[in-house]
């Protein structure tokens, strides 16, 4: 396996399609360098990110969005205030995973590449609307993080391709989002079943803008536009969040396996969805809900 | 000795532990960490079935890969007889060891080795596994205990005929052995009885999760000796294990022990060593061998799963008059579960005048389990303290007072046989209640949990020597691998007895050609039987310093007195005193080197109890159970490093807390094991739990110096029932079933709501 450090895009770029589809990125290599060590098949290159500017920086735009390099360690997301404040269901959802020095290494690139039902970020970007800058050998392109994972283990991104960067758009007035996952520990484990919920409100609590996202209950993390639905329109009011609990754990499509089953997981999945979404309305300003 | 324990100096105090330094800046040796030049690598390969028989099983592909040295199969093994398996009947079976090492025949586990290969480096040996030509019959498996008692259950041996019933059965089964204890009469107790409850509990195989895997190196001369070195919990017992399967004289094996990265029981036997030391002498180089941890998963012991059906009678004012049990224990492929110890232990805290206890040793697809902390005792335990729990709720009587009530004190005659002398049970109970986390108010969804637990504490074979170093520092060497913090408490009782600051004592550990024989480390008895040893070796090693000072001042050796690490003596009217350094200088002109051996059969061990609070909180629409706060009460006779018992007590809570909560193997229908991993065996990690709170209740043991009584495996019993009885509390249904995992409490939240309604 022949290792490859680059300092900028162009060189990524080359590297990857010289390797004619034989190569991997490292955008942190908390799954990668695992698998390798439990005798996973070892690409013939391997491409370490961590040293591209452009994937190591958070940036705040002039529009008030944001955009986090897809190499950016989840300590460095936890950091950063300006972030945490305007996303903090995003940050949240990185900060969960793995222990403290996993989090010196892994990333949210990282995170969705690996393609895992359970990826706790993912959820959260997707429910956030974000985006990410795909670049390879044949141009750039923009792609949402919702297409990016088509089902277990693999992703739309070509065997040149790589993610640069996410971008998160800017915030309206009022809105707040949140991720809750469940696992059996406190820390250092995989999602049995992950929810995450961006709303924004009007000035009298009424849900004007809703996205929910689910993880480990289907095979790849899932946007549940029905479930926005219900809440659109209305406040968060009991019979709502009833409703909107019913609607996600039927839209649900778990599989039984070690880490949990169908029943369990469609069940806790319509739990931490309305704790999510009443985490995300407190934060969206509304504390009497 | 000249003081009392008002006035001990070094016993009762917390240095740092002498190997303490090495092992936080990663300077400590472990196994895998042991090199040798030229050394090769050693690999095995391991059985994809849960069982099935081996019709043809052809090396010679592997051995033809260029780089490879040396294959072994268990025809490489040398036959041990039957009449020769064991010594005297007592365990460990040497044959069952030896197709356990290497399977012979037949597989009996996933996981179970198959054949082991030396190769010059990691990726050849790997490769060289794959060519090893296997041809199976896969058999029907099973690992479900009940299901393995089931009369048409696949048999695990067709030789296993069931122990321990008159007549004989005529064929053959999964039940190894049936054991029975009847103290008093059962049926005329429970006809007593105004009360009698009665529920069935399951507990899963848990695995010790040292964090250290197996590893070992090993060498062979071309005279046939042969060194060893590798981390276990006694280097004697590698020797003799070693030599025993493999039919080699003692004096042949050299084990040098590493440090060990915990073993909790575990390593209280061979797994890698044999297999290395064949390799060895085939190829003519070292080997070293390490497991992965999906490895140690796959094919290390863990403690027996259990299926447990449990009864008990108690008079209105809650005096228990009858306790009965069924224990049924899987041992995994091969005979040899506690069971008995489970018997033993289950109601050995209280006074109950009938006790009946049955129990079941049975083999499964699974690996053979091994000793782990109190081996037997937890799950039984779990059974009887949910039983008092579910008592004491039925009375509406404090939990506490309902086991004062009902607890053994000195001179209470144990169910399993015999007469408490001086124990502290009840002083445990005491102290618990009196804590004031007793009495910390709950809120809503939380729930607390009391359990006691209780055992032996073994003595058995020690040795010790004593050295007096040329400028008066003194080395104590022991045979015992250091498992929880033992070099520190020999230095303590030997700078004790001496008197001098335990900072001029060194503590090391010996290979088996450098001391006398010890008894492995376990049973809790290193700090009780091999502090025995030391304590006695410094007691010849002052009285021969009093002699040699005698000397130097031409006196009689009955004028010389020993204070503050000299000889003290008055000559012509005059007070005179020689340090051990002096004494040490002039040791030529006295005699030659000073030291003292002792080797011993340590006896009277006392026996330990503990009591321990859990608070939980119980997520009621997860099932998700969270530890809010713990305390773990244990009578220790003298804590001679108070901190490194505090320790004992805290491990054992942690891995108690994980064997209640989340810990499982997991299975396919094919029986391979899903979770051969720290990610999905979930043992707590640190955020998992609350600074676990510790109270030493001190109730000397007489038959030792300073008053010791072993620590380290009562703290893991009391937690299984503890948190089940505050899980059970906070969320107002019975858990009978452990581990008590986040869908598993939420199935019993449901149909506990479903039974009010």
């Amino acid at each position: 396996m022949q290792y490859e450090a680059p300092t900028n895009l162009a060189e990524v770029v080359a590297l990857l399609a010289s390797a004619d589809g034989h190569g991997r990125v490292m955008a942190g290599g908390t799954d990668l360098l695992a698998r390798f060590a439990t005798g996973s098949h070892r690409p013939a290159l391997l491409v370490d990110l961590k040293h591209v500017a452009e994937l190591m920086e958070i940036e705040q735009r002039g529009d008030g969005g944001f955009t986090i390099g897809a190499a950016v360690c989840g300590a460095a997301i936890s950091e950063h205030a300006g972030l945490c404040s305007a996303w903090p269901g995003v940050t949240e959802a990185m900060d969960l995973i793995g222990s403290v020095q996993i989090q010196g290494r892994a990333s949210l690139g990282g995170n969705l590449c690996n393609a895992s039902p359970a990826a706790d970020s993912v959820p959260a970007l997707i429910a956030a609307g974000a985006t990410c800058r795909i670049l390879g050998s044949q141009g750039e392109r923009q792609v949402p993080v919702a297409d990016v994972i088509l089902s277990p283990g693999k992703t739309c991104l070509a065997g040149d391709e790589f993610v640069v960067s996410f971008y998160l758009p800017p915030r309206a007035p009022n809105s707040g989002d949140a991720y809750l996952r469940l696992i059996p520990r406190s820390e250092m484990d995989i999602a049995v079943a992950g929810a995450a919920v961006n709303l924004t409100l009007d000035d009298t609590g009424v849900v004007i803008a809703a996205a929910i996202a689910l993880g480990a209950v289907s095979p790849v993390p899932l946007l549940v536009p029905r479930a926005a639905e219900v809440m659109l329109g209305c406040r968060l009011d009991e019979e709502v969040m009833r409703r909107f609990r019913s609607v996600v754990s039927a839209s649900c499509r778990p599989i039984n396996d070690k880490r949990g089953t169908i029943d369990y997981r469609n069940h806790v999945a319509g739990v931490l969805a309305v704790r999510a979404a009443l985490i995300a309305a407190r934060r969206a300003g509304q504390e009497d809900i | 000795m000249s003081r009392t324990p008002e006035n001990w100096r070094s016993v009762g105090t917390r240095p740092v532990r002498p190997d303490g330094i090495d092992k936080v800046t990663g300077r400590a040796v472990f196994s895998a960490d042991f090199n040798l030049p030229d050394a090769l690598h050693g690999a095995v390969l391991r059985s994809p079935f849960a069982h099935a028989r081996i019709l043809r099983l052809d090396t010679s592909r592997a051995m033809a890969l260029e780089g490879v040295k040396a294959i072994v199969t268990a025809r490489d093994l040398p036959l041990i007889p039957a009449d020769q398996a064991t010594t005297d009947g007592q365990p460990p079976d040497f044959r069952d060891m030896s197709a356990n090492i290497l399977a012979r025949d037949k597989v009996l586990y996933e996981g179970h080795a198959i054949a082991a290969i030396a190769a010059v480096d990691a990726q050849t040996a790997e490769h060289a596994l794959t060519l090893v030509d296997v041809e199976y019959e896969v058999l029907p498996h099973v690992i479900d205990v009940q299901q393995a008692m089931e009369p048409d259950a696949p048999v695990l041996h067709d030789s296993l005929v069931t122990q321990g019933i008159t007549p004989a059965p005529s064929h053959p089964s999964n039940i190894a052995s049936r054991h029975e204890q009847v103290h008093g009469d059962v049926e005329r107790g429970f006809a007593q009885a105004d009360i009698i409850l009665t529920e069935e509990f399951t507990t899963q195989p848990v695995h010790q999760g040292y964090i250290e895997p197996h590893a070992c190196m090993a060498r062979v001369a071309s005279d046939g000796q042969t060194d060893v070195w590798c981390s276990s919990q006694g280097q004697f017992m590698v020797r003799a294990y070693c030599a025993r399967l493999l039919d080699m004289p003692l004096s042949q094996i050299r084990v040098t022990p590493l440090e060990i990265g915990g073993g909790f029981g575990g390593k209280t036997t061979v797994y890698l060593e044999p297999l290395a030391i064949l390799l060895a002498r085939r190829s003519g180089r070292p080997v070293k061998m390490q497991m992965s941890r999906a490895e140690v998963f796959r094919a290390t012991g863990p403690a027996s799963g259990s299926y447990i059906s449990m009864k008990i009678g108690a008079l209105k004012d809650g005096t228990l008059v009858a306790a009965q049990g069924i224990l049924c224990y899987q041992a995994g492929a091969f005979p040899g579960s506690p069971v008995r110890l489970g018997c033993m232990t289950a109601f050995a805290p209280y006074d109950i005048a009938n006790v009946k206890m049955i129990g079941y040793d049975v083999v499964v697809n699974r690996p053979k389990s091994a000793a782990y902390r109190a081996p037997g005792a937890p799950m039984a335990s779990f059974a009887a303290e949910s039983l008092l729990d579910m008592l004491a709720l039925r009375l509406d009587m404090d939990p506490i007072d309902l086991r004062i009530r009902n607890a053994a004190r000195p001179g209470t005659r144990a169910a399993y046989g015999i007469s408490f002398k001086e124990i502290g049970y009840l002083e445990t109970l005491q102290a618990a209640k009196a804590h004031p986390h007793y009495s910390a108010p709950l809120a809503r969804n939380q729930g607390r949990g009391v359990a006691s637990g209780f055992w032996f504490n073994i003595g058995g074979q020690s040795s010790a020597a004593l050295t007096l170093n040329e400028d008066g520092t003194v080395m104590v060497t022991t045979a015992n691998p250091d498992i929880g913090g033992s070099r520190a408490s020999m230095a303590l009782m030997a700078a004790e007895v001496l008197e001098i600051d335990v900072s001029r004592v060194r503590p090391e550990i010996a290979d088996t050609s450098s001391i006398a024989y010890s008894d492995l480390t376990g049973g809790s008895r290193v700090t009780f039987a091999v502090g025995m040893a030391v304590t006695q070796a410094a007691s010849e090693l002052l009285a021969k310093l009093r002699e040699r000072a005698a000397m130097l001042w031409d006196t009689a050796v009955d004028e010389v007195t020993w204070r503050d690490g000299c000889a003290h003596a008055c000559v012509d009217g005059k007070d005179v005193q020689l340090s051990l350094a002096s004494l040490a200088a002039q040791a030529g002109k006295t005699g030659g080197p000073i030291a003292a051996h002792v080797s011993l059969n340590a006896q009277g061990a006392g026996p330990g109890f503990g009591t321990h609070i859990c608070d939980v909180e119980v997520d009621p629409d997860t099932g998700r159970v969270t530890v809010l706060r713990y305390t773990a009460v244990q009578d220790v006779g003298k804590a001679v490093h108070p901190a490194y018992v505090e320790g004992q007590l805290q491990g054992g809570a942690a891995q108690g807390i994980g064997w209640a909560l989340n810990e499982a193997y997991l299975y396919d229908d094919n029986g391979v094991q899903l979770n051969p991993g720290f990610l999905d065996y979930r043992m707590p990690v640190a955020s998992d739990l609350p600074m676990i709170d510790t109270v030493l209740v001190e109730v000397p043991n007489p038959r030792h110096p300073f008053g010791v009584r072993g620590v380290g495996e009562v703290p893991i019993i009391p937690p299984l029932g503890a948190v089940a009885n505050a899980v059970s509390r906070a969320t107002n249904a019975r858990h009978a079933d452990l581990p008590m995992s986040p869908p598993v409490v939420l199935k019993a939240i449901q149909r506990a709501a479903r039974k009010r309604r």
